[in-house]
């Protein structure tokens, strides 16, 4: 639910924003075809999409903030709460759950103290369940940021988030 | 292990000692040869013959002939002037499924020949390629290779001197398993909520913007440079059986070798699982198998000697669906596995419809319970009607509840001493398959 005091501040989007915007309403017979876009677009700049952003953009496209609530609410890599620096999209589908993903999983949340839809303390990463991530031939797999990690285990876990160096994915 | 006698096409520049292919490389080994063929003297309905003759049919999962697809576009005067589109599915989310990634991060010039030149068929003067956003680096490299294109007049106007103008966009998509119903995917394009849309009419005469649009998967785009160039005798000579072509094929799960490989379709199952997959990993028996992801009917042993094709596994009581198998080792739970998938596509039921949307979650709550322990001698009942009720089309709004239904039903069928034994135990049988 967005509040009326937010509906009605000045929010606005940035130059670069709007550029990137722009290109995409270019092969778009009408605004709202970008929705979905834009709120990529500005979650790329912010992280998350913030109730004063989700105006912004509805300003921009001619769509009411509560259209572009209803398409935000239903995609899972739209944020509407604020994340870490980090998003882990963990596999738990058929296949890494086959390899033993729930006891991976475990070791996550343990090494980071963090469950599904938490963000940790010094707000590195936010844990999240995400569909088959396509690397089954690798599983169990997650991805953390832009980068896939594969065949998993605990040993691999503590690697992974022992270092607080980016130590990019492994593809 | 590979056979050097079988025909690659599909992945003939991809192997592990292979780089990722750009425009030199790509056009170095034969690409783009196609485009050149149609667009110095095949008309639109010139190339849809062809594909038609190939027996080419979707790799998506559904198996619907390609052709036949694309002749439903309205062409010509029949057509109301405005835009036509071209859409590729690359919204690979179905469990265990992992061969159009491959083919996108490999060799992305091919994929996109194959729309331009199922574009050019149809007519279509705008494209699309709608892939899930985790597919970082497949993106990255496509939107390279569109650049190429660009610069080198593959894409843009009056592409190679013949008049015909395209353009194509690469859409990230964000999140969600209902986009791949290409329906969905439409309205996901459009902006909107990704719940399908009523059928009729079809995306064919009204899809994207109510223009004619056509939604095809990756893989099966892929061949469309192959059959233009070589044509459709050549095509229909690398399948094994009835079907043409080859198939990307997977195996996930317990076996020594989990990956992907391009085979002559119709190859039998067990030739798969023991060629190429290694068979079972030390210590693991064979259960059973989906043939071809999450949401397709388990086989099993009596079901390892049929050819991996559209009409065999159908008339074994499953789908070929995309080609990749999930298998099932005797060490893991039946019920838990089904289970998981359960509570995978009640996850993801876009909310639209009852049977679907209510009707998972309950069939969820059902098979916890047992997992659990707590399951009743009349849960199998309960879970004999869910199956008859939301697995029967046409009382749903789309294909998803029906598709969740059906590792369900077959594992009641081919598995129901595990169901009971973890009635009659009160807890789950399996050391490592508890969920």
């Amino acid at each position: 639910m967005i509040e009326q005091s937010i509906i009605q501040t000045d929010a606005t989007l940035t130059s670069a924003e709007i550029r990137e915007i722009d290109a995409e309403l270019a092969h778009m017979p009408q605004k709202s075809g970008a929705a979905i876009d834009a709120l990529k677009i500005v979650q790329s700049y912010r992280g998350w999409v913030s109730d004063e952003a989700l105006v912004a953009i509805a300003r921009y496209l001619d769509m009411s903030p509560e259209a572009l609530e209803g398409v935000a609410t239903f995609y899972n890599l739209i944020y509407r709460q604020p994340v870490g620096d980090k998003v882990v999209l963990f596999c738990d589908s058929v296949s890494c759950w086959i390899r033993g993903c729930d006891g991976v999983k475990q070791k996550i949340s343990e090494k980071l103290g963090v469950d599904y839809g938490e963000t940790t303390t010094d707000n590195q990463y936010t844990l999240i369940p995400v569909p088959c991530l396509g690397a089954c031939d690798k599983a169990p797999v997650m991805m953390v940021g832009d980068d896939l990690y594969t065949n998993l285990d605990d040993e691999k876990i503590n690697q992974i988030f022992d270092s607080n160096v980016d130590r990019g994915g492994e593809s | 292990m590979e056979n050097a006698l079988i025909e690659k096409v599909l992945t003939r520049n991809i192997g592990p000692d292979l780089k990722p292919t750009d425009m030199t490389a790509y056009e170095a080994n034969g690409g783009y040869r196609g485009l050149h063929k149609a667009m110095s003297g095949m008309s639109p309905n010139d190339c849809l013959e062809v594909v038609k003759a190939s027996n080419l049919r979707g790799r998506g999962g559904a198996g619907f002939p390609t052709g036949m697809k694309w002749s439903f576009v309205p062409m010509g005067e029949q057509c109301s002037p405005g835009h036509k589109y071209l859409v590729t599915n690359a919204d690979e989310m179905e469990p265990g499924t992992f061969k159009d990634r491959l083919l996108m991060e490999c060799d992305p010039h091919q994929l996109i020949e194959g729309m331009i030149l199922a574009a050019y068929t149809i007519q279509a003067d705008l494209s699309y390629i709608f892939i899930r956003g985790e597919y970082v680096v497949a993106i990255q490299r496509l939107r390279e290779a569109l650049a190429e294109c660009y610069e080198k007049g593959y894409l843009g106007n009056n592409i190679l001197g013949s008049g015909f103008n395209l353009e194509m966009h690469v859409h990230t998509s964000a999140g969600r398993y209902i986009c791949g119903e290409e329906t969905a995917l439409i309205n996901a394009l459009e902006g909107k909520r990704a719940n399908p849309r009523a059928k009729p009419p079809f995306p064919q005469v009204s899809g994207l913007w109510g223009r004619p649009t056509i939604v095809n998967n990756v893989e099966t785009l892929c061949n469309i440079p192959h059959i233009i160039d070589k044509g459709p005798e050549w095509f229909q000579s690398l399948g094994l059986g009835e079907d043409s072509g080859t198939k990307m094929y997977g195996a996930s799960g317990y076996v020594k070798n989990p990956g992907c490989w391009e085979l002559p379709i119709g190859t039998p199952v067990r030739e798969i699982l023991e060629e190429y997959a290694g068979g079972m990993t030390e210590g693991r028996k064979f259960k059973g198998f989906l043939p071809g992801g999450g949401s397709t009917d388990f086989l099993v042993e009596e079901h390892l000697d049929l050819p991996m094709d559209y009409g065999s596994i159908g008339a074994a009581g499953s789908r070929m669906g995309t080609g990749t198998m999930i298998i099932l080792d005797d060490k893991t739970c039946p019920v838990g596995m089904v289970l998981n998938l359960i509570r995978f596509f009640a996850h993801e039921s876009c909310g639209f419809c009852t049977p679907c949307r209510e009707g998972l979650p309950w069939t969820r709550q059902v098979l916890e319970d047992i997992e659990a322990g707590r399951g009743l001698k009349e849960d199998l009942d309960t879970l004999a009607r869910q199956v008859k009720y939301i697995g029967a089309m046409g009382n749903t709004h789309c294909a998803l509840a029906p598709g969740a239904m059906e590792p369900l039903q077959s594992a009641l069928k081919y598995f129901r001493d595990d169901f009971e034994r973890h009635i009659e135990q009160g807890c789950c049988p399996y050391v490592d398959g508890g969920a």
